[in-house]
């Protein structure tokens, strides 16, 4: 191996210039909840690789709702009319716990935005990914894949992030089915679990409840926990109220956060009553 | 000759292994006919040893004791004519089979390209002869008359045909099976196939209607006078057998009763009188056949909007140089494309393998294209993503390229700004996703009216231009259905205070969860239309949903099975879908 020390400096510099690439900024996108914009650096990158782990089996469905509501972020909240998504699945995947239409339009994606590929490996969904991501007109790629593929080692993932860096089309790696962190060139890496709502009146299950862990962030600080809601209708997430509160009834026309809510939220936790 | 003939255990115990062993043994196909096999077609020891068709097996083996005799397989048959009028359309677009062994070319306007009729045919007779077979061919200028020289003219039997006393004669072209010693040598044709070329070249340039004339190539077409004028041709129509109408037995028989021998004996005759006694069918094909009438062929495969091609002097066997040439058969249809005005949603390119055998390649598009670059890129694909690769063999010689399905496609308005369309991008992408992936892997999720979960979403194809909404949310709401949705639900073991409450803990998957908040009953009642006894019928059981919450705050949707009391005794429980 070379001991780069021994160059010359001008020439370590001249070898430095060649070797990096002249990154696209990523452009952030806000999360809605000021503590983890702060540690984010202004909110999610895109154009970067993201990976959402879920933390035990039983939490994979929020997972996958989490990186429905990434993606929403990223690709901005504009019903139909805003970019397609592309949702990339293993057959395997799509066998065992098909997506819900009706579901995914209560986390606010309309379907019709939704392109869903239902690929037959792991092969073939990420040689798609990286063909979808050189695609501007995606706002974002969801790619789901099981267990710890072989293939999906330090290059492929450093591959999807070169692909996605320019046309600043955001792969979500969401890594379900036992799969375990490894190395990557993801920009943060996100451990998702379920929450405790804050439930409706007569003890009705609320909003998504979301505990998220932020175990790897390049280039920045990671080993964060929050406890986040998704707020479908300003398509944004929210700090959790105090677990007890109560809020009044689903569909009686009160809106719980009807206005102002995003402002209030980032001093802390809130009781609606 | 790469058609699979034959299949094992034939009754009279040949199998392809033995096919060396019994090369220059008489060679006959067997059919079952009212309870006994009997010889349905023979090649030309079996007719030179006496061996007729329909005689009975036994019968044959029994002065032939060393008979070979397989089972005649029409579908087969009907696959190999199939492949051969692929083998055609290299002479004209218009090809069309005439069961079981005839196949019809219109080639008005294609001579040309060929150095004419005869050069045409000559090379339709070497091409179909290299593939084995023995054709005989005429041509004409209507198709009635093509096929019935091809069939009976030149005195309507050759040396090797005998008049059969059924329509359609049966006959063997040997010549197929010896002395192919390449692919199963045990197949074979029964039946000459027939191949007539159409041309209104001749006599009759001025009219635009396709006439038809065939070919038909024989063991010794140098000792066969084809009508090389239309003077000749109306002679040789003229002194076709009554056999060449295909009418009817009972009406030929009445006409030969009646004196009548040859078409000719009946081209002057009146229509009126004739049609009054042996029927107006028998006046119609007269007409056809003398071409009073316009007639033309319904070829297999209509002719594509757009066709462009290109041929070889010498076959190319290097796909890389195939992929040029198609590059440049693109970029001139996307040209015609342009002038009309138009895009193409299908591109099938056509490989034509100089030992007769035809590779298709085909894609469609979302989105009406002519860029040439994406088509390029998509047919690499194609080729890309083969179950088994492009095998060149002994090189292509013939690239045709077809545009079968074309839409309206103006001419973009590019921005001032250079940008690009961001939906032509998207689609660009679906296309060559699915080209890739297959059909069928790439989906819209689309709604349906129905309450009934399992049925509430369809996979569209992406496609679909125009797919219904889904209903937007009650503001405020949480979400009321699971965002995945398990197919089938899994049952679970639930403890409920009483047996219609909400349940309070359940084991699911071995684990147990403790339901701290739940929601519910929400009852779905299944849908009595679609059941095949309709609503008389036990319309099955309602299910009572609840969106649970456990301790964790993983959340669930599980439903009881029938109603407690009114439907059963002891609902099973299950849970069917899983929350964000």
């Amino acid at each position: 191996m070379y001991e780069s020390s021994r160059l010359h400096p001008a020439l370590r510099q001249a070898l430095c210039a060649v070797g990096a690439r002249a990154a696209v900024p990523a452009r952030m996108r806000p999360l809605g909840v000021a503590a983890i914009d702060r540690a984010l650096g202004g909110g999610i990158a895109t154009g970067r690789v993201h990976e959402i782990f879920a933390r035990e089996a039983g939490d994979e469905a929020s997972a996958m709702g989490f990186a429905v509501m990434l993606a929403l972020r990223l690709a901005g909240h504009a019903g139909a009319d805003g970019p397609s998504l592309l949702w990339l699945r293993e057959e395997a995947a799509q066998r065992r716990a098909p997506l819900h239409g009706p579901g995914l339009v209560d986390l606010g994606l309309d379907p019709a935005r939704l392109v869903l590929a239902v690929l037959p490996d792991a092969k073939a969904l990420l040689r798609a990914g990286v063909d979808a991501l050189r695609c501007a007109a995606l706002g974002a790629v969801i790619l789901e894949l099981g267990g710890n593929p072989a293939l999906l080692d330090l290059t492929a993932s450093r591959r999807l992030a070169l692909a996605a860096e320019d046309p600043g089309v955001t792969p979500l790696l969401l890594r379900l089915r036992g799969a375990r962190p490894e190395p990557s060139a993801a920009q943060t890496r996100w451990q998702v679990a379920s929450a405790p709502c804050a439930p409706f009146a007569a003890d009705a299950p609320g909003h998504p409840m979301l505990g998220l862990a932020l175990l790897r962030q390049r280039g920045g600080p990671a080993g964060f926990d929050w406890i986040v809601e998704w707020d479908r209708d300003a398509g944004s997430f929210r700090p959790a109220t105090l677990p007890g509160a109560r809020l009044p009834l689903s569909g009686g026309g009160s809106r719980p956060y009807a206005d102002g809510a995003d402002e209030a939220g980032d001093t802390g936790w809130r009781i609606a009553v | 000759m790469p058609m699979g003939r034959t299949r094992p255990g034939t009754p009279a115990g040949a199998s392809p292994s033995d096919a060396a062993s019994r090369a220059g043994a008489p060679l006959v196909f067997i059919e079952k006919q009212r309870g006994a096999f009997r010889l349905h077609a023979l090649d030309a020891d079996a007719l030179a040893l006496g061996l007729t068709p329909g005689m009975a097996l036994a019968d044959a083996q029994a002065r032939v004791p060393g008979l070979v005799a397989l089972p005649h397989d029409p579908a087969g048959e009907a696959a190999c004519m199939e492949r051969l009028a692929d083998l055609a359309d290299r002479y004209t677009p218009m090809v069309a089979l005439d069961p079981p062994d005839g196949l019809i070319l219109d080639i008005a306007g294609c001579t040309h390209l060929f150095g004419g009729e005869a050069a045409l045919a000559g090379d339709a007779v070497r091409l179909m002869r290299r593939q084995g077979l023995r054709v005989r061919h005429a041509c004409a200028g209507s198709p009635e008359a093509a096929l019935a020289l091809a069939r009976y003219g030149d005195g309507g039997a050759g040396a090797d045909r005998r008049p059969d006393a059924r329509d359609r004669t049966t006959r063997q072209g040997d010549a197929a099976i010896r002395g192919q010693s390449s692919g199963p040598a045990t197949c074979s044709y029964e039946h000459e196939p027939v191949a007539a070329l159409g041309s209104n070249l001749r006599g009759r340039a001025a009219s635009p209607c396709p006439g038809q004339a065939s070919p038909r190539a024989q063991e010794a077409p140098a000792g066969r006078s084809r009508p090389r004028d239309r003077a000749g041709e109306a002679a040789a129509i003229r002194a076709l057998p009554l056999l060449a109408l295909r009418v009817a037995p009972d009406i030929r028989h009445a006409l030969r009763r009646a004196g009548f021998a040859t078409l000719g004996d009946l081209a002057d005759l009146p229509a009126a009188p004739l049609a009054a006694r042996f029927g107006a069918a028998l006046v119609d094909r007269r007409d056809r056949l003398l071409g009073r009438t316009d007639s033309r062929i319904t070829p297999r495969r209509t002719p594509p909007p757009i066709h462009v091609e290109r041929r070889f002097a010498e076959p190319i066997a290097h796909v890389g140089t195939v992929m040029a040439v198609l590059g440049d058969l693109l970029a001139s249809a996307c040209a015609m494309l342009a002038e009309r005005d138009e895009g193409g949603r299908r591109f099938a390119a056509r490989l034509y393998r100089s030992d007769g055998a035809t590779r298709d390649l085909a894609i469609e598009t979302g989105q009406p294209v002519r860029d040439p670059a994406i088509m390029l890129r998509l047919f690499d694909e194609r080729i890309e993503s083969l179950s088994d690769p492009l095998d060149p063999g002994f090189g292509f010689d013939i690239v045709r390229l077809a545009v079968p399905v074309v839409e309206a496609l103006g001419v973009a308005q590019t921005a001032l700004d250079g940008a690009r369309d961001p939906s032509r991008d998207l689609a660009a992408l679906l296309d060559r996703l699915a080209v890739r992936a297959g059909p069928g892997r790439l989906r819209h999720l689309a709604p349906r009216d129905t309450h009934w979960p399992e049925r509430a979403t369809r996979l569209a194809p992406v496609a679909s231009r125009t797919l219904p909404a889904w209903h937007a949310p009650m503001a405020g709401e949480p979400p009321l259905r699971p965002l995945s949705l398990l197919d089938p639900p899994e049952r679970v073991e639930v403890i409920a205070q009483v047996p219609d409450g909400p349940p309070r803990q359940f084991r699911w998957r071995r684990q147990l969860y403790r339901i701290v908040r739940q929601e519910g009953p929400e009852r779905i009642a299944p849908e009595w239309w679609r059941r095949a006894d309709g609503h008389a019928g036990d319309p099955g059981l309602t299910r009572d949903y609840y969106r649970v919450e456990d301790e964790g705050g993983r959340r669930f949707w599980l439903f009881r099975h029938g109603l407690y009391a009114r439907e059963t005794d002891a609902p099973d429980w299950y849970v069917h879908g899983l929350f964000a």
